[in-house]
């Protein structure tokens, strides 16, 4: 069975994360309940011709997936999958007004062609040119694990031996809205929104696109090897340590392997009880991790989170913004990866220093 | 007809996402698709619909989209001859 590397990255998010080592000019933003990315310099990147009719989520994923071939130096690709919650909201919601303002007349094709979840995959495969294997996961928050898990299996039955992967959610404006009549974004007045201890439910959303190269191999360049991954759909908080240790233990590890967890804490009192049990129990001697404070709840943020912990692997340092507690150790050899949305889409991921 | 002219000038540049064209990048006669403007069959589709909302014309024969969509002088002609509302 063949193992899988990541040997590139490409992250475009709402922090500096493009033309920068890790998080040094991290901005931690306070005061706004969204967090919309630092947008690229597209034109380096896309014509100016194809630019033009494409979505947010498309430009933004070309962008990600581009530097992340480019840092594992690879030209083609054996696979493009791909993970989103939510798609090209923003062109969905272009064509559904349109559909209502013009009473079901007059029809334009672009936003209906741009606003398909696939959309990202299938320009990033037009533009390189791939007829590989193509596909989509549009899992709600563990989209981007079951793109990654895809990836993995691809990798080991020996069916591809590069694979792109990412993760892409953008911000729109009436989702946003309809977000915030839910609940699901947290109040206006309720500012300073810090997600670790938080007392408010909700989250602060984001956006972003977060790509990753994969080889079989492993390079010079290669940030982390990816151990395995866990899905589950519903689980209650009083057995989430146990689910832990079982897949730690199908792994040959146990809690005191792990050098460091990531946990996906947004703020939501109602649901950060997930975490908080981890922290304060199992993991109470790990140092801890969180980054949605950077980068906002999105469906595929947990591609940020394992983009963060590549990162730790590779430069070995947490960087003090993305610290839970104290505790630090003296080599970044195995982390752990756990994220959930509102009680649901739990994943782990475990990654390897190699 | 010069206002004409002037106003589908900027309902393309804004339908067709034309971000880096300005009003006087484009002249009356250049020939919008191939080497002109560089617009594609989804454009096409684009300025078909624009012509149906905005002025009441719906293109029955397809054929007939290549000689109107030459340029802006014949749209503006084709229009104006044409025209609904």
């Amino acid at each position: 069975m063949r193992k899988t590397y990541i040997n590139g990255v490409g992250c475009i998010s709402a922090q500096k994360t493009v033309d920068t080592v890790f998080l040094e000019e991290a901005e931690l933003n306070e005061s706004d309940t969204i967090l919309p990315l630092k947008i690229p310099v597209y034109k380096d990147f896309i014509s100016p011709v194809a630019i033009r009719r494409m979505a947010k989520g498309v430009k933004n994923g070309i962008v990600a997936s581009a530097l992340a071939m480019k840092e594992a130096k690879v030209t083609t690709v054996d696979a493009i999958i791909t993970g989103t919650g939510m798609g090209c909201i923003e062109d969905s919601e272009k064509f559904l007004k349109t559909i209502l303002e013009n009473k079901e007349e007059f029809l334009t094709p672009t936003s209906f062609i741009q606003s398909t979840h696939n959309t990202v995959g299938a320009q990033i495969a037009l533009g390189l040119q791939c007829k590989a294997y193509n596909l989509t996961y549009v899992n709600g928050s563990v989209s981007f694990e079951s793109a990654l898990l895809d990836a993995k299996m691809k990798m080991e039955e020996e069916e591809a031996s590069t694979v792109l992967i990412g993760g892409i959610d953008e911000i729109a404006d009436y989702t946003t809205s309809l977000f915030k009549l839910a609940g699901f974004i947290k109040k206006e007045n309720q500012s300073p929104y810090r997600v670790l201890n938080s007392t408010t439910k909700g989250a602060v959303h984001g956006e972003g696109a977060i790509f990753f190269a994969l080889e079989n191999e492993k390079k010079e360049n290669t940030y982390a090897e990816v151990l395995d991954i866990e899905i589950l759909n519903k689980l209650k908080v009083e057995v989430l340590e146990d689910k832990i240790k079982t897949f730690l233990n199908a792994n040959s590890l146990q809690i005191s392997d792990i050098d460091a967890v990531i946990l996906g804490y947004n703020g939501d009192v109602e649901y950060d009880t997930y975490y908080n049990t981890l922290s304060e129990n199992a993991f109470v001697n790990t140092p801890q991790v969180y980054y949605k404070h950077l980068c906002g709840e999105f469906n595929t943020a947990s591609a940020f989170g394992l983009w963060v912990g590549a990162k730790i692997i590779k430069t070995q340092q947490i960087p003090e913004i993305l610290k839970v507690n104290t505790l630090e150790n003296t080599e970044y050899k195995t982390i752990l990866l756990y994220n959930q949305y509102k009680g649901i889409d739990h994943s782990f991921t475990l990654i390897s220093r190699c | 007809m010069e206002a004409l002219k002037q106003e589908l000038k900027e309902k393309i540049i804004a339908v067709l996402n034309l971000e880096d064209i300005n009003l006087e990048d484009i002249n009356d006669n250049d020939p919008l698709f191939g080497d002109g403007l560089g617009l594609d069959s989804i454009d096409a589709l684009e300025l078909i619909v624009m012509l149906d909302k905005d002025y009441g014309i719906k293109l029955v024969d397809p054929k007939e989209g290549k000689v109107i969509f030459q340029s802006i002088e014949t749209m503006g002609n084709y229009i104006k001859e044409n025209r609904t509302k």
